[in-house]
């Protein structure tokens, strides 16, 4: 006798295999179907964020970056009208993703979550966050402050 | 290696898993010329699953409102990978699962399957009928689109006929006295929250019915067994049923598959209340033989007529003391092989008759 596959093997093989083509045909669409096409959108890096005369010194205000919220703040003493004397980052903390916010008592960027503090270069000072916030440049144009992405 | 059978035994200490083996290695389904009609339930559950499935991916898209709904449907069908193939598949599915509930409860008709003591399986199938049928007006509604839209006006105002509470029964549909952005979110509401959970609970009863009470055999093989002309012939439910079963899903996802690859279901133009309604326009194909219908007799009589009638359909089994004694009724044959033509005719006179 040769050593054949039995038939009943066979079709079980071509059966297990028909199974797999089946599941891999039923789940490709769906796992593509399931991750969002990227927004055409979201490539924006540059937002008109404030006016010129919205904030006064050390003052924080929090403006929609994107998808995303991010603060813009006054330094204590700085000049409303120099774009040097402003700072962004993301609002996004570090650590859990809350909203972080300017505390105008410590003149710092503070989480509230986890009580993570920032100084204005985005660097942490204490708290749990692992890393820096992403700072943004900010430039004046006629009225408006507008932020821009270090990334773009 | 894994000690199989450890974790089988594990499992077993748990859940009883011999009981469940015992159970479906004693479960067989009768076999004999006219058993082809039983894999139509098992059609229309898989169908139903097809549609859960489906509708749940639509739902990672689709926004529920009168500003958003047509662009996210829009969105779904040329911007996420494959939401042409998920809508259609949704779309195609839906009418073939009607269609399939359809052919599955005349063909129970017929074979008198209904008889003692299979009264509740029939009167639970007929509800999910309905159900099947609120399914189908409420997701029509939901791309909102023109046509969607005037079917929905026209559908909705049959509320008013109902006695004493009509105008609140419209409110209530409608969610105001108009079509509008409230009446998408509250169709939205029930077809994908009330009516799922109404017919799961339903199609469980009804399963469960099936399961105690078996697959009824038809009347005049009864009679061919009784008198000895037949043997009373069966199969294993696993897995020779079952692969069956399996066999024509399969078929069917293909069907499916290649009509929504084919032919991506229609999106058609945005809802626009200002817009008159197109000449020739009908509901959805399962509502057209009562639309048509409505040409003929006046509305009153038309919108009772078909109500008395539903009921007196549901109600039949109870009536049917010959195919509860085991003999063939000519009658009821007669009546189901009417109704069925009635609902054919009417249903081609509607698409093919011009408009008046």
């Amino acid at each position: 006798m040769d050593e054949k596959i039995p038939r009943r093997d066979a079709i079980n093989y071509l059966l297990g295999a028909g199974l797999v083509a089946l599941g891999g045909a039923t789940l490709y669409p769906v796992i593509r179907y399931m991750i969002p096409p990227k927004a055409s959108g979201s490539g924006t890096a540059s937002v008109s964020a404030a006016k010129v005369g919205d904030l006064k010194p050390n003052e924080g205000l929090i403006f929609k970056f994107g998808d995303a919220p991010a603060i813009l703040v006054l330094r204590p003493g700085g000049d409303p009208y120099t774009a040097s004397d402003y700072v962004a980052m993301t609002a996004v903390c570090t650590h859990l993703n809350c909203t972080v916010q300017y505390r105008t008592d410590l003149k710092e960027i503070w989480c509230a979550c986890h009580n993570g503090h920032f100084d204005l270069q985005g660097r942490v000072m204490s708290g749990p966050p692992p890393a820096p916030l992403d700072m943004y440049r900010v430039a004046i144009k006629g009225n408006e402050i507008f932020v821009t992405s270090e990334k773009a | 290696m894994v000690d199989k059978k450890k974790i089988y035994n594990w499992f077993d200490e748990r859940v009883d898993l011999k009981n469940i083996e015992k159970f479906l290695e004693h479960k067989t389904v009768p076999y004999h010329k006219h058993s082809i009609w039983y894999y139509l339930g098992g059609m229309s559950l898989f169908l139903f699953v097809l549609q859960v499935l489906t509708g749940i991916l639509l739902l990672l898209y689709y926004k529920p409102t009168a500003e958003s709904a047509y662009e996210s449907v829009q969105y779904i069908m040329t911007e996420v990978p494959f939401g042409w193939l998920v809508r259609s598949i949704h779309s195609y599915a839906a009418n073939l699962f009607i269609g399939m509930v359809f052919v599955h409860m005349f063909s129970v008709f017929l074979m008198k399957a209904y008889r003692r003591p299979r009264e509740l399986t029939w009167v639970s199938g007929a509800f999910l009928l309905f159900l099947a049928m609120g399914f189908g007006f409420s997701g029509y509604l939901l791309p909102w689109n023109q046509l969607a839209y005037l079917a929905t006006n026209v559908g909705t105002n049959f509320a008013t006929m109902v006695p004493f509470i009509g105008e609140w029964l419209l409110e209530f549909l409608r969610g105001g006295k108009e079509v509008t952005g409230a009446t998408l979110t509250r169709f939205f509401g029930f077809h994908v929250a009330v009516l799922p959970g109404i017919t799961t609970l339903l199609l469980a009863i009804h399963v469960l019915f099936v399961q105690r009470l078996g697959m009824s055999v038809p009347v005049s093989i009864e009679r061919q067994i009784k008198q000895g002309k037949a043997k009373r012939l069966s199969i294993p439910f696993v897995p020779n049923y079952l692969y069956r079963d399996m066999l024509g899903w399969v078929l069917a996802m293909g069907v499916i598959v290649l009509l929504s690859s084919l032919f991506p279901w229609e999106l058609g133009d945005k809802a626009d209340i200002l817009k008159p309604a197109p000449p020739h326009i009908r509901p959805e194909w399962f509502f057209v033989f009562m639309y048509q219908t409505l040409k003929y007799v006046p509305k009153v009589i038309g919108v009772f007529g078909f109500a008395i009638a539903g009921l007196i359909w549901i109600l039949l089994p109870f009536f049917d003391k010959k195919s509860n004694r085991g003999e063939p009724n000519r009658l009821y044959t007669i009546i189901g092989v009417f109704v069925i033509a009635y609902i054919i005719i009417l249903t081609i006179i509607g698409y093919v008759a011009p408009g008046e």
